[in-house]
């Protein structure tokens, strides 16, 4: 296979890093090659920020960042970010928005990027099972049965 | 607790973590920093670890207690991003005479497209001015295994050694397997001043010794440096370091590389060899930056094709670019849709302080800090900012030659962490050479290093593991340095009072301080629990005294 290229995109505090930990964590077991790269610095204060992950298997991934035209999928959490970022994704790439998710059935808001997480695994093979131990792995305890929820609203929704 | 499992036997980590548990399994006994984007995390996630490191004033003082450790047959370790060797550099030109001890390894964070940095300035000239040994790790992996390589040719060579590092490394997560633990280095003096006292008799004879070294140390990259030579294509041979490494293989995976790992000094017969592969072929070199191998490859006679400097070094290499620089396309680089820059907090006190600047008119000679953001629209209101320490400077500048009506609206507004860092001797500079129409300096202490992700610094009475600390008294330094009034205000709670404060301030002919105190936002609730998790401690501490104190009788 060739090397899957996954970007997230979003506002600072909009759970980008760490939905990218949670993608990037959960390949890593699975025993694929993976990069993962992000920015941090001024990027805290609210502004875009993007965080690339990138993984293989029987082959190494060079560049930790995703070139222009090929993203296989784009995830962004904020409306605001998909024209800052579309020019990644690669044609016929897969572009996930939070419309794609009833966002009024999400408890908590702020796993608006784990709800995201949950409609970007329908694109893969990997099993829930595997998706939460990598999300109970990034979060603390007391997020697990809520993060559960809302991967599981992405999923199905 | 560190974000990842220091034990695991393969962990993706990013370059920053995996320095971090290399200084660890190397025993390193000593480390000291001063907080910089990209560098800041190593030394936070190497105290999590169980590492000692400590939070200097400044780089150059975190080189010098780092030096004296290393002096002291210690492995040492000092961190800086790439503006804060500036600072250090005095430390560095010298102690590469004098050589070391132990061992000690600069890890010096290079921010190539200035995702948070005042100037694109690139480390690998200060390697070559000051003789100073150099490596450049491209992943993870590297990261922890050029640490180790770096800290043994170190001890080895007798020399402090610099580890590059570059924004995309330093913050970029790969795979890691971790090696064995080095054994412990046993601190101990031994005299010898003619090698640790740098007066012209000891040192002219130590410069020479030095370049003596740099010789050997050539031969020694040239058999046994982390380099890499990959033979594929023979028609076009590419020789890179660092990151560019990864870009240039997905770039042209036909293409033969020469990959090197240890870059100053460069082991130039390894790359006469290279480059003899591809006479009458293409041999270009591919780095971020400044055309520094290319012009150190060319100096020794060797042809070859170097990037086109009027757009590539400018800004962070990636994939198409590397595709791009190959191709020999000389085009601008296409323009990116514009992201939502960084903006201050929503109740973020510097808001408080800026729009009273604003509102009074001020001159604000600035600094650097998150209140840098103050200069970008909508608040526009800092008009002046170069490095750390320097409002205070500038404004006294200011105010010594602009007319009368304009010197007194010149304000110098420092953050607590910069003013620490290099603010103390503009007060003494105030002080000293007093303008006419005195001074205004403002301190925004919102009692952390905010930018950095918030680190504790010597004015916020905690260590860098956050545990108590001696704090630094601004107003009694002021007073000290020949300031005339000093002020306290909390500029969110009464924004009236300071700002007669300030107004009066402008309107007198005399130095003033005024510490505009108010926590940062984001750190408030770290810095409540901080403070009180040491207060809880103490306490029992005294408690537990008391107790044994009774039960010996002495109560």
């Amino acid at each position: 296979m060739s090397v899957v290229n996954v970007k997230f995109a979003g506002l600072g505090g909009t759970g980008v890093i760490k939905a990218s930990d949670v993608m990037a964590e959960l390949v890593f077991e699975q025993g694929y090659d993976v990069k993962k790269a992000e920015v941090h610095g001024m990027s805290q204060r609210g502004g875009s920020i993007a965080s690339d992950v990138r993984f293989a298997k029987g082959e190494e991934v060079q560049s930790p960042m995703i070139p222009t035209g090929e993203a296989d999928y784009l995830v962004v959490f904020d409306e605001t970010q998909v024209v800052v970022n579309e020019a990644f994704l690669k044609q016929g790439g897969v572009l996930l928005t939070p419309a794609d998710i009833d966002v009024s059935k999400l408890e908590n808001v702020k796993a608006l990027n784990v709800a995201m997480l949950g409609k970007l695994s329908k694109h893969f093979d990997f099993t829930v099972d595997q998706w939460t131990v990598a999300l109970n792995k990034l979060f603390a305890e007391k997020f697990h049965e809520g993060n559960k929820k809302a991967f599981m609203l992405g999923r199905e929704g | 607790m560190p974000a990842f499992d220091p034990n695991a036997k393969k962990m993706l980590i990013s370059g920053n973590e995996a320095i971090s548990l290399s200084m660890r399994h190397c025993n390193v006994q000593f480390a000291a920093g001063y907080p910089g984007t990209p560098s800041t995390e190593i030394l936070e996630d190497y105290s999590e670890l169980g590492g000692y490191a400590q939070w200097a004033p400044n780089e150059k003082v975190a080189a010098e207690v780092a030096l004296g450790a290393a002096f002291g047959h210690a492995r040492s370790v000092v961190t800086m991003k790439m503006v804060g060797l500036n600072v250090a550099s005095d430390v560095l030109y010298t102690a590469t005479y004098t050589g070391v001890d132990g061992g000690m390894v600069w890890i010096v964070a290079d921010d190539p497209g200035q995702g948070s940095s005042q100037n694109e300035q690139d480390t690998r000239n200060h390697a070559k001015a000051s003789v100073c040994p150099m490596f450049e790790p491209s992943n993870s992996q590297e990261a922890y295994d050029f640490f180790r390589i770096a800290m043994q040719t170190s001890e080895k060579f007798k020399i402090p050694v610099i580890l590059r590092m570059t924004t995309r490394v330093d913050h970029s997560k790969s795979i890691v397997v971790p090696k064995e633990e080095l054994p412990a280095m046993v601190p101990n003096f031994e005299r010898n001043i003619a090698q640790h006292v740098m007066v012209p008799g000891f040192s002219k004879p130590a410069g020479r010794k030095l370049r003596a070294k740099m010789d050997e140390m050539e031969a020694w990259n040239v058999a046994e440096g982390p380099n890499k030579v990959e033979m594929r294509s023979a028609d076009m041979g590419i020789i890179t370091s660092g990151i560019s490494y990864h870009h240039v293989r997905e770039a042209a995976p036909e293409a033969s590389i020469l990959k090197l790992g240890m870059t100053y000094p460069l082991p130039m017969q390894l790359i006469k060899d290279f480059a003899g592969k591809f006479e009458g072929k293409r041999l270009l070199v591919i780095e971020e930056n400044d055309p520094w191998l290319a012009e150190n490859i060319k100096a020794a006679g060797i042809q070859c094709e170097s990037k086109y400097d009027p757009i590539f070094r400018f800004g962070e290499l990636d994939v198409n670019r590397v595709r791009r620089i190959i191709a020999g396309d000389k085009n601008p680089d296409p323009v990116p849709v514009k992201g939502k820059p960084p903006m201050l907090c929503p109740g973020c006190p510097h808001r408080s302080s800026f729009a009273v600047l604003k509102e009074l008119d001020c001159i604000v000679s600035g600094d650097i800090g998150c209140y840098t953001l103050a200069a970008l629209p909508p608040i526009s209101a800092m008009d002046y900012m170069i490095d750390m320490g320097a409002a205070i400077g500038m404004g006294i500048g200011l105010r010594n030659v602009l007319p009368r009506e304009q010197a007194k609206k010149v304000v110098s507004v420092i953050g607590d962490s910069t003013f620490v860092h290099s603010g103390i001797t503009g007060l003494v500079e105030a002080g000293y050479n007093r303008p006419d129409t005195g001074h205004v300096v403002i301190i925004l202490d919102n009692s952390i290093t905010a930018m950095t992700g918030q680190q504790e610094h010597p004015g916020t009475g905690r260590h860098l593991d956050h545990s108590p600390a001696y704090k630094l008294d601004y107003g009694a330094i002021a007073k000290t340095a020949g300031f005339d009034n000093v002020y306290e205000v909390n500029q969110v709670k009464e924004p009236e009072k300071f700002k007669e404060l300030v107004k009066e301030a402008l309107e007198k002919d005399e130095l003033t301080l005024i510490v505009a105190k108010s926590p940062c936002i984001l750190a408030l609730k770290s810095i409540l629990a901080w403070d009180k998790a040491n207060k809880e401690k103490a306490e029992k501490a005294l408690a537990e005294s008391e107790a044994a104190a009774k039960k010996n009788g002495n109560f």
